[in-house]
């Protein structure tokens, strides 16, 4: 067994991992707030993308003004969806909120290529190419900075859950009746996580772009952020985290065995096998709380 | 108007529990059989061969997932792997020698046996992780499709399925081919209408309004839930089945990806949960409306001098299907069945509109 091989394709597994968790958390958010399963994650991740590189060649930003102008714009865009397709649909049966979110799903997918079109663009943040060296292992860079980026997310998202609109929105997700009877704004609060979502997708769109070119692909993260969303918990910020770096390591090294004896595209197998193996055997998660219904 | 009634007055059970109780109804089916029966010679063949026969086929489709979303209340994300697994069932099985008759049961079976797997996450969780539970499935399922060869033959290979013979008899004109859609269409809609009738399809309703209150009034909610997924995976499986052999001739693992998961999904929220007629509607609904889009587009863009790329042309379809499943959401959250039974409810009793109250 070749350790160095197995050894490398954990690291940058785990790296890409966190790379997912950024996916993970703009679905973990809503959730939290809203229990509204956002699987349109993978869609705004795409529209993030496309709003970047928009700002970028046709309004002639330079890069780092674009991503600016783009998470404020997806700000917005978060608060639009909610306002206008959410908000109207609270308490109605899972299904439609389900269909609601593929309808979404399809609408800003198609909707971003109907505008910008669908030939696969470079998104150039400026990451070199160049492996990093990390004794005998190759780092992929640009993966590296998506970590660190994923992990800083995290920490900003722990900071705002100490401040006041954190504590609100916590005080939502605790329990939204009890907190709309203290006179707690709960749409707003949903609108905001909506945004921040939209946020953390812009940016999660723009290190998966710098990784494999701006086009429709990005929307099948979708499939990798549920997965590790539900395997941390759908409610846990942190468990997203773990469960992206843990989902990572297995899907890097069982690809390195898999693909050889598959043919290859192991990945999504291994993705959806641990979905499944997940719900079926602790459908709450690593971090999730237990007051999930089960039969 | 046409149907003159002035309110219920039923005289004894047998009348109450008919199949249509309204005889206008009655009458408004068989004209409607009629008019089936004799399309391809009011019809040019080529609208029943590109309209008409894929709109009988998803209907029972709908119909299908109708069953599990609608009377049994359990998400099926994966419905195109299980109509997938059947027609690849069927196609082997018509290539292997097997009679058609034969092989599409055959292939419906092991879509059900299949199916099954995806009954057992229901019987484990429900609402949103069962959702995404099928989700997962229908990708297991794509990627063991298109992965295995001795299935599909390869990643990127099309199977050419063997003409239909009923009985011996090569099925090969376009009439016959939607006759062939149109008697499946017609065996799976009155077995819907019937099932609301009997035993199993109120049992299947108690266990969707709450699987525990079903269990205390004796209703084995499991075994339910195993029926409701093994049968309409039976109807999925012959359905894909009959979709390869009577409209695309030919199998490929992209004929039944989780979009047309979603496709069909749509068809039956659309059409209206639990609804027949609405599965009808659905179905024809999403299937004419990205023709009627690109037509209109095209007139809009003559119209008003807009110019389109091709880029533009090809994607604009697709979104404004995905705004249309948000506006019917957002509108009409029991679809287009409903808007059938609201306009049936107020022509029932026209002009007496106060004998509602």
């Amino acid at each position: 067994m070749d350790w160095a091989l197995l050894a490398e394709s954990a690291v940058n597994g785990g790296l890409v991992g966190l790379m997912y968790s950024l996916v993970a958390m703009g679905i973990v958010l809503i959730y939290k707030s809203s229990s509204v399963p956002n699987l349109a994650q993978g869609a705004m991740t795409m529209l993030g993308a496309y709003v970047v590189l928009a700002f970028a060649n046709n309004a002639k930003a330079p890069i780092w003004l674009a991503i600016i102008l783009a998470i404020v714009t997806m700000f917005g865009v978060g608060m639009a969806i909610e306002r206008v397709a959410l908000r109207r649909l609270a308490g109605r049966p899972i299904i439609m909120i389900l269909m609601m979110t593929l309808g979404l799903e399809i609408l800003l997918r198609a909707g971003s290529m109907t505008i910008w079109g669908g030939t696969g663009r470079p998104m150039p943040i400026g990451i070199s190419d160049d492996p990093l060296f990390l004794g005998p292992l190759l780092i992929n860079r640009t993966y590296a900075v998506g970590a660190a980026v994923a992990v800083a997310m995290f920490a900003l998202f722990v900071l705002f859950f100490r401040t006041r609109m954190g504590v609100v929105l916590r005080a939502i997700s605790d329990d939204y009746t009890a907190a709309w009877s203290v006179g707690i704004s709960v749409e707003r609060g949903v609108a905001l996580s909506w945004a921040m979502s939209a946020v953390v997708a812009t940016i999660a769109g723009v290190l998966w772009a710098s990784v494999q070119g701006v086009d429709q692909s990005l929307a099948q993260l979708l499939l990798k952020g549920v997965t590790v969303a539900v395997l941390g918990g759908l409610d846990s910020i942190g468990g997203a985290l773990l469960a992206g770096i843990l989902l990572g390591i297995v899907e890097g090294v069982a690809a390195s065995f898999l693909d050889p004896l598959l043919g290859g595209a192991s990945r999504d197998l291994v993705d959806a096998a641990m979905l499944i193996l997940t719900i079926m055997v602790r459908p709450h998660g690593l971090f999730g709380r237990h007051d999930i219904e089960r039969i | 108007m046409l149907f003159r009634q002035a309110g219920i007055f039923h005289t004894n059970y047998a009348a109450d529990r008919a199949l249509f109780p309204i005889s206008a109804d009655r009458w408004m089916i068989g004209i409607l059989l009629l008019c089936a029966l004799a399309a391809p010679l009011l019809v040019n063949s080529l609208y029943v061969s590109s309209y008409l026969l894929p709109w009988l086929v998803w209907t029972a489709g709908a119909l299908g997932l109708n069953l599990i979303l609608g009377w049994a209340g359990q998400f099926h994300l994966g419905y195109a792997a299980v109509m997938g697994i059947g027609a690849y069932a069927t196609v082997h099985a018509t290539r292997a020698g097997i009679p058609w008759e034969i092989a599409i049961v055959l292939g419906g079976a092991t879509a059900s046996i299949i199916g099954i797997g995806f009954a057992f996450a229901a019987l484990r969780v429900k609402g949103l992780y069962l959702a995404l539970s099928t989700l997962a499935l229908q990708f297991v399922m794509d990627w063991v499709i298109s992965h295995v060869p001795a299935i599909s033959g390869g990643t990127q290979a099309t199977l050419q399925a063997p003409d239909i013979r009923l009985l011996g008899w090569p099925v090969t004109s376009d009439a016959g081919l939607y006759y062939v859609a149109l008697i499946w269409c017609v065996m799976v809609t009155s077995f819907m209408l019937n099932l609301r009738r009997t035993a199993l399809g109120r049992a299947l309703i108690a266990v969707r309004e709450k699987d525990f209150a079903a269990a205390v009034i004796g209703v084995n909610s499991f075994y339910f839930k195993l029926v409701a997924f093994s049968t309409s995976s039976f109807i999925g499986g012959v359905t894909g089945a009959i979709l390869i052999g009577t409209f695309y001739h030919a199998v490929t693992p992209e004929q039944f990806s989780v979009d047309v998961s979603i496709q069909a999904l749509a068809m039956v929220i659309v059409g209206g949960l639990g609804s027949i007629i609405g599965s009808y509607f659905g179905a024809a609904f999403i299937l004419l409306m990205p023709g009627a889009m690109n037509t209109f587009i095209s007139w809009a863009a003559t119209q008003f001098g807009f110019s389109f790329s091709i880029e533009t042309l090809a994607h604009l379809p697709q979104a404004l299907y995905g705004a249309l499943i948000i506006a019917f959401l957002l509108i009409e959250p029991l679809g287009l069945g409903k808007i059938y039974s609201n306009i049936r409810d107020y022509l029932l009793v026209w002009p007496f509109g106060y004998v509602k109250k």
